[in-house]
């Protein structure tokens, strides 16, 4: 990987967001949680997009959700990735509801729809913990 | 005072495949646009002071009215370049002229999406994005391919499914002189190309090309003094659906359906009255989610319904006759409404859908629209 080229696709941490990156250091998944109405939201947003409130706390969440689709990258469209193609992305539903892209860990199964995971935090080739998820194999 | 009837008078594009066919040579927007609303013009017969409302597409309307010397107008807007855009130009000229705030209105798209090398994708992320670039997620088509994941695995649709839209774009652009790509293509040869964000393959991309559409607007009385035939615009209707990402969780379903509830009762009229559907098709799924959430084909069965030559030309419901956005030309969505306009006419020359009296355009992103179009 080009780890230069990844480290500029990252994330900037700001004030803002700063729990959530702390969160991922700390293993655990952090949310944006709405003061008034509980609404959790992700990315980081000063106001609640249900009742507008723009009181919130961050919450750890479960860190438990379901594949809602995947696909395989084989355009290089980024330099970073570019000898990483074909790759696998992950598209998340958080039990709390936010969507988020991802990917799964090795050794996870080949993905099925609606299928449980959770979120596992490992350092990234630029060395910052980010949430990837982890499929147990069907038990049946 | 009544609401005015509205008709689409005038039509101008470019020659697709010229532009294509010259890759050496770079096109300049401005260029393009100017060319296109001058053949406009040309089409209908008006003259350009006779136009006071601007909008302006993935263009500036500041140059672009300076360049054509159209410095007056009463009414100018911009519009962002997006596909989803093409749906809200006509329904802002209608509305404007619909409301008497301008009586003809000039719509003018242009782009050189070729000359300047864009590739949809891996570009700058805004600050949200780059929680999904930073996995390497990035471009329309991947979100697309994800739908179409589930899509295709809940509905059990196989992996050719997507084969008789690539074929049937490249069949009617066969047909059409100014298509950039005139060659007919089997299922096996649309198997045989790659993937870009599998399971999306190169064949179910839209090109990356230059050009230009303008199309004119003006009151169904005006219509009348004017060269061509007009086109009615029976009735359009939209909604949007806004999030971060490009992915609706039920595929756009519920927002078209509700769009297509409205632009029926409108219209007075229904799915089995349309003769002719211009289908915006930035990836191929994006049509089967279409003809679903507007009623023409059952939910999660749209795979079905288009195999076996139902929208063929010569089918019972004609899609995209002039070889859309995989074949034609990837002018989003712009140049499908040029389409259905020489549809109407009875201008579409090789493929001309016999008979055709309504046209449907519709259009599936996070702004739904459709418009029926009818020659009267």
């Amino acid at each position: 990987m080009d780890v230069a080229a990844y480290t500029e696709l990252l994330p900037e941490i700001t004030p803002t967001n700063q729990p959530f990156w702390d969160g991922c250091a700390a293993g655990e998944l952090r949310l944006q949680k709405c003061a008034d109405c509980g609404r959790h939201r992700f990315p980081d947003s000063p106001v609640c997009p249900e009742c507008l409130s723009g009181a919130a706390s961050w919450e750890a969440v479960s860190g438990t959700g379901t594949i809602w689709s995947w696909c395989t990258m084989h355009q290089k469209y980024f330099a970073a990735f570019a000898d990483e193609v074909p790759y696998q992305l992950v598209y998340v539903r958080l039990a709390e509801g936010p969507l988020v892209i991802s990917t799964l860990t090795d050794g996870s199964p080949e993905p099925r729809l609606d299928q449980p995971v959770r979120a596992v935090f490992q350092p990234d080739g630029a060395g910052r913990a980010v949430v990837r998820f982890s499929a147990e194999a069907d038990p049946r | 005072m009544p609401e005015k009837d509205v008709a689409i008078v005038g039509v101008g594009s470019s020659d697709f495949r010229r532009l294509y066919a010259d890759k050496g040579r770079p096109n300049d927007v401005y260029q393009l646009a100017a060319e296109a609303f001058r053949d406009a013009l040309d089409d209908c017969g008006a003259d350009k002071r006779d136009i006071d409302g601007l909008l302006c597409i993935n263009i500036g309307y500041g140059r672009f009215g300076e360049m054509t010397g159209l410095t007056g107008p009463a009414f100018v807007h911009d519009l962002e370049g997006t596909g989803r855009m093409s749906g809200v130009a006509l329904q802002e000229a209608y509305a404007l002229v619909r409301s008497g705030t301008a009586e003809m209105v000039a719509c003018v798209y242009a782009t050189n999406g070729r000359t300047a090398g864009l590739k949809y994708g891996g570009g700058d992320a805004d600050p949200a994005g780059a929680y999904d670039a930073m996995y390497g997620m990035t471009s329309t088509g991947a979100y697309v391919s994800m739908m179409y994941q589930r899509y295709s695995t809940l509905y059990g649709a196989p992996e050719d499914a997507l084969a008789p839209l690539a074929v049937n774009n490249r069949a009617n652009g066969a047909r059409n002189p100014i298509a950039v790509f005139q060659k007919e293509i089997s299922r096996d040869e649309y198997m045989d190309s790659r993937f870009i964000a599998e399971p999306l393959r190169k064949l179910d991309y839209c090109i990356i090309n230059d050009g230009a559409v303008a199309f004119i607007v003006t009151t169904a009385d005006r219509a009348r003094g004017l060269r061509k035939k007009p086109v009615r615009v029976a009735a359009t209707a939209g909604r949007a659906e806004l999030s971060r990402s490009y992915i609706s969780p039920d595929f756009y379903y519920s927002t078209s359906a509700a769009v297509a509830e409205e632009l029926y009762k409108k219209a007075g009229m229904g799915p089995d009255d349309i003769d002719c559907m211009q289908v915006y098709d930035n990836f191929l799924p994006t049509i089967l989610f279409t003809l679903e959430g507007f009623g023409h084909a059952p939910r999660g069965g749209a795979w079905e319904w288009v195999r076996d030559g139902r929208v063929e030309l010569g089918g019972e419901r004609p899609l995209n006759t002039s070889g859309g956005h995989t074949s034609e030309s990837y002018m989003q969505g712009f140049a499908l409404h040029v389409e259905a306009v020489r549809q109407l006419r009875g201008e579409a020359g090789e493929r001309q859908v016999e008979n055709c009296r309504t046209a449907q355009y519709m259009c599936v992103s996070p702004i739904v629209t459709s418009h029926v179009l009818v020659a009267d």
